[in-house]
């Protein structure tokens, strides 16, 4: 009768111990979110249960601040997550094209994964690297002053390193 | 404590400190509206998000309007509750409500008890001046409630009884802006989620958004259905509460003006739920008497407290979140089980009907009740002890709808033999009854001895968790009482840690008990009618010729004739049943 949920060992002992790290108060419930999601790319439906049953609070709950806050996310992300500044700066240096041009490229949206799970894309909010825009990140490396060239071109630098890397 | 002295709409006003300007209005007779605010005095429910903004109000040197519902009064301060600025501003938000809601009103069940339509009709809306975006959300049907979150109105306070009320925690507000809405966790189906279908969400919510499942077309149909015999069976806190629907004063009890209704509807047989109220007695009686026989002979191994099964969400509640403790609660079935089982078995003999050709109809307090008659030991060979349940609200309509003139029927009495009951079964609609009712007979059967007092007033009350020890003839009896499933998780957790102290613990998990079940006529947070129909019940039994279970002639003849003796082979056979492991478990996948 009982519904089963199930999780990697190797998953779970690391919820665990991030739970754990926080002294499983659900008071810092955004806290493990956050280590968690550094952990595993993203939240998923099995991760949420493991932390709302850790910090004896509903699921429901979990689910409702995963809901609610923009950086969470229950979409893995791909190999290489693009990520487009659309700051103020890099939004009036033409952001949006550079956006629009991955769009086109990648042809996903704006928090969608490829199927292949290569690539993902999100947009975000000032990097800190003003003077660089437009600036976009693929995972911690960071690209300033781009063209819709320079976009065709990192997309195929990471196409022809694929998984391998 | 110092009082704080104010003035609303140029009226000078004196209030303790912490009073929000609602109340300080209120208390002068200022009605100031409101939306989302909901209070449920004296029983522990408060929800006050301060998020819909009717209720805004103008002080005096303050920028922005403020939420009446959640600004307290201070020193001096100059309120005005109708300036125009007000007046605009509530009609605008008003309308913004509006212009995200469905304008279904004919054809919805929350129509004419609706308080978002109260508000329109109390603001004379014409017409709604926004057309933005609407919501657009898949209408889901459980066994209990539908859910129709396109009238939602986030007031949020499904999600307050839901997690402080009952810790349930089956919905939680999700996403933001636009988008926000409450649901389960992953938007899951309710029967996916831990939701007990206690139906305090349907009693609270102000519109359309929570509703029941609608079962009178099917009632209506089988009773055309010439081949059926159609057995109705009525719950003890219907007959305090039915009444209101007619415009009678809350705790009116219309036992005798209900089973007239009910015959005039075209029942073939019209019982009493009371009467299986007192074969539960006799059978979850006799499981304490013994399992507290054996604990005194110092069997170790006997589980106690016995908790009572009566409540169908409380059932669902710990096989969800406490299953290690599944083999503790009494294995009787409730009253609405027992019955079924009794009307299709014992009495579909005796009046020479195939189990398949009668229908047994319940009419319950409750919403849960409509989940537990669908629960798959309760059939045999596909065919279930009760077909339908339908709730208070249900009937009403039902009455109204076949031209009966509720109030002008001549009271009639219930059908034999399954229609005798006694004052023990009554009080079963409300917390500390059913504990009540078992001690009433516990102590005679015992003791061998008459009660000297029937009413054991220690066990009535309306606070959340109460116990009392009952002297039963030297010994020394501890019983629990909670209702309110977050109350029952408190004494739950005392069992799981070795110190309960109790030898029996009753719950039910609605406030007050079946009396404000999720099926009951809506109160729109108004304390004193449950209060009402929590006197009535008493008064009710009171009435009663006879007061105790074991002493209702119809019960002691079926055991003489069909059942044999309590908690016997073939009572544990009809009357008993067993509980399920429902919890959620973390599994580790291999590879």
């Amino acid at each position: 009768m009982s519904v089963k949920i199930q999780i990697s060992q190797k998953t779970r002992t690391k919820i665990e111990e991030i739970c754990k790290s926080f002294h499983n108060n659900p008071g810092e419930l955004i806290n493990v979110l956050h280590k968690t999601q550094d952990y595993l790319g993203y939240l998923p439906a099995e991760a949420q249960e493991v932390i709302a049953q850790e910090l004896g609070i509903p699921t429901a709950k979990v689910y409702g601040v995963v809901s609610f806050y923009s950086f969470f996310t229950m979409i893995p992300k791909g190999r290489y997550p693009i990520s487009i500044c659309m700051g103020t700066a890099c939004y009036v240096r033409g952001a949006e094209r550079i956006l629009d041009e991955f769009k086109h490229l990648l042809g996903l949206n704006v928090g969608e994964t490829g199927t292949d799970g290569l690539f993902s894309l999100a947009s975000l909010r000032c990097v800190g690297a003003c003077g660089l825009a437009p600036v976009v990140l693929v995972g911690d490396k960071v690209y300033g002053r781009l063209s819709s060239d320079d976009v065709r071109n990192i997309v195929e630098e990471y196409k022809n390193l694929g998984f391998a890397v | 404590m110092d009082k704080i002295n104010l003035i609303i709409d140029n009226r000078e006003v004196s209030v303790s400190q912490g009073t929000t300007i609602l109340k300080a209005a209120h208390n002068i007779g200022i009605d100031i509206p409101t939306l989302c605010h909901f209070e449920l005095a004296g029983l522990n429910i408060h929800n006050k998000p301060g998020g819909c903004r009717i209720c805004v109000v103008e002080v005096e040197g303050r920028r922005n309007l403020a939420p009446a519902c959640v600004t307290e009064c201070t020193e001096g301060m100059v309120v005005k509750t109708n300036s125009i600025r007000v007046l605009n501003a509530r009609r605008t938000v008003l309308e913004l409500i509006l212009s995200d809601h469905p304008a279904d009103c004919l054809v919805c069940a929350k129509s004419g008890n609706c308080e978002l339509q109260n508000l329109a009709i109390r603001f004379g809306v014409r017409d709604i001046p926004f057309q933005g975006e609407q919501s657009c959300y898949k209408v889901e049907v459980s066994p209990s409630i539908v859910r129709d979150m396109n009238k939602c109105v986030m007031c949020r306070r499904c999600e307050t009884v839901c997690n402080d009320f009952q810790t349930v925690g089956a919905l939680s507000a999700i996403e933001r802006g636009f988008p926000a809405v409450v649901s389960t966790a992953f938007n899951q189906k309710l029967s996916y989620s831990p939701c007990t279908f206690c139906g305090q969400c349907v009693a609270v919510c102000p519109v359309g958004a929570l509703v029941e499942v609608d079962h009178t077309p099917k009632i209506i149909r089988a009773i055309a259905d010439e081949k059926k015999t159609v057995v109705v069976q009525v719950a003890p806190a219907v007959r305090v509460a039915l009444g209101e629907e007619f415009g009678l004063k809350p705790g009116s009890i219309v036992t005798g003006k209900l089973t007239a209704a009910l015959k005039a509807l075209g029942f073939n047989y019209v019982f009493d739920t009371d009467w299986s109220a007192d074969l539960t007695i006799m059978e979850e009686g006799t499981e304490l008497i013994s399992r507290l026989t054996r604990h005194l002979n110092g069997d170790k191994e006997v589980k106690l407290p016995l908790l009572t099964s009566c409540c169908p969400a409380w059932v669902n509640f710990f096989e969800y979140h406490f299953p290690e403790l599944k083999e503790i609660p009494s294995t009787a079935k409730s009253p609405q089980q027992m019955f079924g089982a009794i009307a299709k078995s014992y009495f579909a003999n005796k009046i020479g009907v195939k189990r398949e050709d009668m229908v047994v109809v319940s009419v319950m307090p409750c919403l849960a009740k409509k989940y537990e008659c669908g629960r798959e030991e309760f059939k045999l060979n596909g065919n279930p002890e009760v077909d339908y349940s339908i709730s208070t609200r249900e009937l009403a309509t039902l009455i109204k709808q076949a031209n009966i003139d509720f109030n002008s029927l001549e009271e009639t009495p219930f059908d034999s033999p399954l229609g005798e009951s006694t004052g023990a079964a009554v009080i079963f609609g409300t917390t500390g009854g059913v504990i009540e009712a078992a001690v009433r007979t516990a102590y005679e059967v015992i003791t061998k001895k008459q009660l000297p007092k029937i009413d054991f007033t220690e066990l009535r009350g309306l606070e959340g968790v109460r116990s009392a020890t009952i002297d039963v003839d030297g010994l020394k009896l501890n019983i629990g009482i909670a209702h309110g499933l977050s109350n029952a998780r408190k004494l739950l957790n005392e069992i799981k840690e070795g110190k309960s102290q109790f030898h029996a613990i009753e719950v039910m998990a609605c406030p007050g008990g079946c009396i404000d079940g999720g099926g009951q006529p809506l109160h729109h947070g108004n304390s004193d009618i449950i209060k009402a129909r929590w006197e009535a019940i008493y008064e009710a039994d009171r009435n009663m010729p006879i007061r105790k279970s074991h002493e209702n002639p119809s019960v002691q003849a079926i055991y003489k004739e069909f059942l044999g003796e309590p908690c016997g082979h073939k009572s544990h056979e009809l009357l008993h049943t067993h509980y399920f492991d429902k919890a959620k478990v973390i599994e580790i996948k291999l590879g």
